[in-house]
């Protein structure tokens, strides 16, 4: 590794609420080795502003190691970076030489409002899920785990779904701010599993109507949700999302007054 | 003040204690249920589990996290699995089997009848994980997959590849969320606790910060269940997230609620070594490497070569030549610090020495590249984005971190406080892991608490305590809001020169010293004075911007540092009376000649209870003197 400590540029999105008006202001940051991580990096300015008596930069962050899904920051115009399978607090240094002037913006999207600074809302994703992305299994329900069999295949697809980590890289990034590819990826994660399918209808017309309802666009096959997000999802569950809700709006039937039930 | 330490263990044998207990235990009409409201604190295993089922059995849940959404806890972090004794790989398992391990794991410091009960619920686990839609690994057949963790000779771990935490909390993520859309749940994120209101004797309310306005906000409810994880973050560097801290569960000390064994703390094995004094976090890479992985150094001091150019015969697989019947599969705290004997040799590698190799070349040659990308495909992918490094090509360096805490907490068999009415769940309390958790039980801990206990021990304290109507406008709530207020201020007023990441790092870096893998006297007494130094300097000289009424980033951290400082001053006065060496407690003084723990069950075989007696004067050490009727003590050997 090289031990070449660098100098770097950065313009820095600076907003003091969701209804101030903001800016980008530049800092210069010394001394920053190649095996820092992006956030320490960001620590490293902080500290210095405080030295200096100035209001930190706040940004979201909290497991550093890519999978609470909190960190978020657009760096040079693409959502954590626009690094393969990478969220920005594992982008490191390395990525960058001596000299470089670096953009860091918040997330962009309509359906995430701006905290302060490089802080955004995400709670319309937590309502989306509100909407049915669950399985309704009470506690104390369960049969012996395998008393349902499920095929490897179907098992790992449905792990590669449920790897979303939610942290909204998918709507930052897509020109229309939708949010088609996390709802997406729990959807078809519910439905190819066999312990998801009684709710699936269900669930795929509730959260599309939500999605629908919030500031998140429609889908236009872009694809740059799939190029950032940090983990690898495909937009083949957007896909599988849309054959579930097109299934659904043509055969979901529910009876008022009887209970429910599909 | 007395403190009351009954730990209200059933009566009979082990294996009916559980049962007879919740048969004993009073109910609460379905009914009534929706007349109680009940505050969760934290939102992940324990919490998320404990608000989802308790909304569903009706009672009014009000939840509380740290971060922007439930679904952020530290659980997700989790990497290689959780076990439960369902035998379904045929090798010999059983509830007895896990039971014991867990309490020889633990190094014979934890009680049978919580730790039976862990194992008994386990298997329930996992069911109801897998209903809920938790993608585990799979084989051909569509029968569940399982893995080998440390101290442990059956497969008993089920994992979701390297995500287990992840999979595990979206579950019960997803099941607050089912609850929420009922109306059952309502979550107040971006808060933290900052006090625990007490009314006549019993947990009645929170106060807490709404992180974004700076306001502080009272809740009131009939119990209170504080799920808020560990206090690894002591240490600054450690493998928690950045928001994890110990300042609920020290508010609560503080109110009344004792404090067990906080000198157990867990060093983990595997983590990537520190390069740099600008660190902010250490990343752990998960044991389940150790089932392929095999762990060494070079036979010379300061070899300096490439770990490829070193032959076979020049390296030390020190964990398979001191423990051959473990191997690289030895627990925790004995692979910590049998990684620091060798730094300590001189074998250490790497450019800080501070680290030991895990190589995976005899795998790779032995399955192929393919099936070991499939078992850790995505962790060695991490590896290379924090190092540079190809797992593949080169062997990962690794070094012990710390990563868990034991202590916590003192809860009774009921998961109940000292303090009535104030629940403590998952990594908070102390029960279940006594001096040294097992790979893969933490997960299990948070959720068996969540699922399977506290929603039968709650019923019992609700429909069997007298509870009074309480408001937010009880003078209690006035009380301890002004207490908070009073604390802010005196923070914001310090405006002194050092910044508060300065003051934690001093704080990590005594505590590594003397209170981390190995500890003496001489270094703890030391500690006590350098903590008792730096908690002065801290209020002298912190330097906290800006102003309360707002989105105040180092205003949150000032007031988890200035608990985090009296915190460790505890952990090395608890270190200091425990003469004796178990688990992660490790004393220089108390070892066997070969340099194994040598515990002393005649004089230490208790918990060491903590009560809180003011800023100024001393606690006060108890004892919960620990029964073991149904295994015999014995020295923990994994050779």
């Amino acid at each position: 590794m090289s031990s070449q400590n660098m100098s770097l540029n950065l313009k820095i999105w600076r907003q003091k609420g969701p209804k101030a008006e903001g800016k980008l202001v530049d800092y210069r940051v010394d001394n920053v080795s190649p095996d820092m991580s992006f956030l320490e990096m960001i620590d490293v300015l902080n500290e210095q502003l405080v030295r200096k008596g100035e209001d930190t930069i706040a940004f979201d962050h909290d497991c550093r190691e890519g999978i609470c899904g909190m960190c978020s920051m657009t760096i040079d115009g693409k959502a954590h970076g626009g690094f393969k399978n990478t969220t920005t607090c594992q982008v490191h240094m390395r990525l960058y030489k001596n000299g470089d002037t670096i953009v860091i913006e918040p997330f962009r999207a309509m359906a995430f409002p701006i905290v302060k600074d490089l802080t955004v809302d995400r709670g319309a994703i937590d309502k989306v899920m509100i909407a049915g992305g669950y399985i309704s299994a009470n506690t104390g329900n369960a049969p012996d785990a395998n008393a349902m069999l499920i095929p490897k295949p179907i098992a790992d697809e449905a792990m590669d779904a449920a790897a979303c980590i939610g942290c909204g890289a998918c709507v930052a990034s897509c020109p229309n701010g939708s949010g088609m590819l996390f709802m997406g990826a729990k959807i078809s994660q519910l439905a190819l599993l066999p312990q998801g399918k009684a709710e699936a209808p269900k669930r795929a017309l509730n959260m599309v109507q939500v999605h629908d309802s919030l500031n998140f666009g429609n889908c236009t096959t872009h694809a740059e949700c799939e190029a950032t997000c940090p983990k690898g999802i495909s937009i083949e569950h957007i896909a599988r999302m849309n054959r579930e809700y097109m299934k659904a709006a043509f055969t979901y039937y529910e009876k008022k007054n009887a209970g429910g039930g599909v | 003040m007395t403190i009351n330490l009954d730990p209200k263990t059933p009566q009979g044998d082990l294996k009916d204690k559980w049962d007879k207990h919740k048969f004993e235990s009073k109910l609460v009409n379905p009914a009534n249920k929706r007349k109680f409201t009940v505050i969760v604190v934290g939102t992940g295993l324990a919490g998320g589990s404990a608000a989802a089922s308790l909304a569903e059995l009706g009672y009014n849940v009000l939840s509380f996290c740290i971060q922007d959404s439930p679904r952020r806890a530290h659980s997700i972090a989790a990497q290689g699995g959780i076990n439960a004794a369902k035998n379904y790989p045929n090798d010999g398992d059983s509830v007895k089997r896990l039971f014991y391990d867990t309490i020889k794991g633990g190094d014979y410091r934890a009680r049978e009848a919580n730790v039976y009960r862990l194992a008994q619920v386990s298997n329930n686990i996992i069911d109801q994980m897998v209903s809920q839609g938790v993608p585990f690994a799979r084989e051909y057949g569509g029968y569940l997959d399982n893995r080998s963790f440390g101290g442990s000779q059956v497969s008993r771990t089920f994992y979701a590849r390297g995500q287990t935490g992840q999979q595990l909390l979206l579950g019960a993520y997803s099941g607050m969320m089912k609850m929420v859309s009922k109306g059952k749940i309502k979550i107040y994120n971006r808060r933290e606790m900052m006090d625990l209101v007490n009314i006549n004797g019993k947990a009645r309310g929170i106060i807490v910060r709404n992180l974004i306005t700076g306001e502080l906000e009272r809740y009131a409810a009939d119990a209170v269940l504080l799920c808020t994880g560990g206090y690894g973050n002591v240490f600054y560097l450690s493998t928690n997230a950045m928001t994890s801290n110990a300042s609920a569960a020290w508010r609560c000390y503080k109110r009344g609620a004792a404090f067990a064994n906080p000198c157990f703390t867990q060093i983990h094995p595997t983590c990537i070594p520190v390069h740099g004094d600008y660190q902010s976090k250490l990343t752990l890479m998960s044991e389940s490497l150790r089932n392929d992985g095999r762990v060494w150094v070079p036979k010379k001091q300061n070899d300096t070569r490439k770990p490829a150019e070193i032959p076979d015969e020049e390296r030390d697989y020190y964990l398979e030549r001191v423990y051959p019947s473990f191997g690289n599969l030895a627990p925790r705290d004995v692979s910590s610090r049998q990684a620091k004997y060798r730094y300590d040799e001189g074998k250490g590698v790497g450019p800080t020495k501070q680290a030991v190799y895990l190589d995976f070349r005899d795998a790779i040659k032995r399955e192929g590249k393919d099936t070991i990308a499939g078992r850790y495909g995505n962790l060695f992918e991490m590896y290379e984005r924090i190092t540079g490094y190809n797992p593949y090509e080169t062997p990962m360096m690794i070094y012990p971190a710390v990563h868990y805490t034991m202590g916590g907490l003192w809860v009774d068999y009921n998961l109940q406080s000292t303090v009535p009415g104030l629940h403590v769940l998952g990594e908070a309390n102390f029960s279940d892991h006594g001096a040294n958790r097992l790979g893969a039980s933490a997960l299990m801990q948070g959720l068996a608490d969540g699922y399977f206990v506290i929603p039968n021990t709650l019923s019992n304290y609700l429909a069997s305590t007298p509870l009074e109507k309480v408001t937010i406008e009880d003078n209690a709530f006035k009380d301890a809001e002004q207490a908070v207020k009073l604390q802010t201020s005196k923070l914001l007023g310090v405006k002194g020169k050092r910044t508060v990441d300065d003051f934690h790092k001093a704080l990590g870096l005594i505590m590594w010293n003397h209170v981390g893998m190995s500890r003496n006297e001489t270094g703890l007494k030391q500690a006590i004075a350098d903590i008792r130094k730096l908690r002065e300097d801290f209020w002298k000289d912190v330097n906290v911007p800006g102003e309360e009424g707002n989105f105040n980033l180092e205003l949150h951290k000032a007031s988890r540092v200035a608990d985090f400082i009296e915190l460790g001053e505890l952990m090395a006065l608890d270190a200091l009376e425990r003469k004796e060496s178990c688990g992660g407690h490790f004393r220089e003084e108390y070892q066997t000649p070969d340099g194994e723990a040598q515990r002393d069950d005649e004089n230490f075989a208790h918990a060491a209870v903590w009560e809180y007696t003011g800023t100024n004067s001393s606690p006060i050490r108890h004892k919960e003197e620990l029964k073991f009727e149904f295994v015999k003590l014995a020295t923990r050997s994994y050779k």
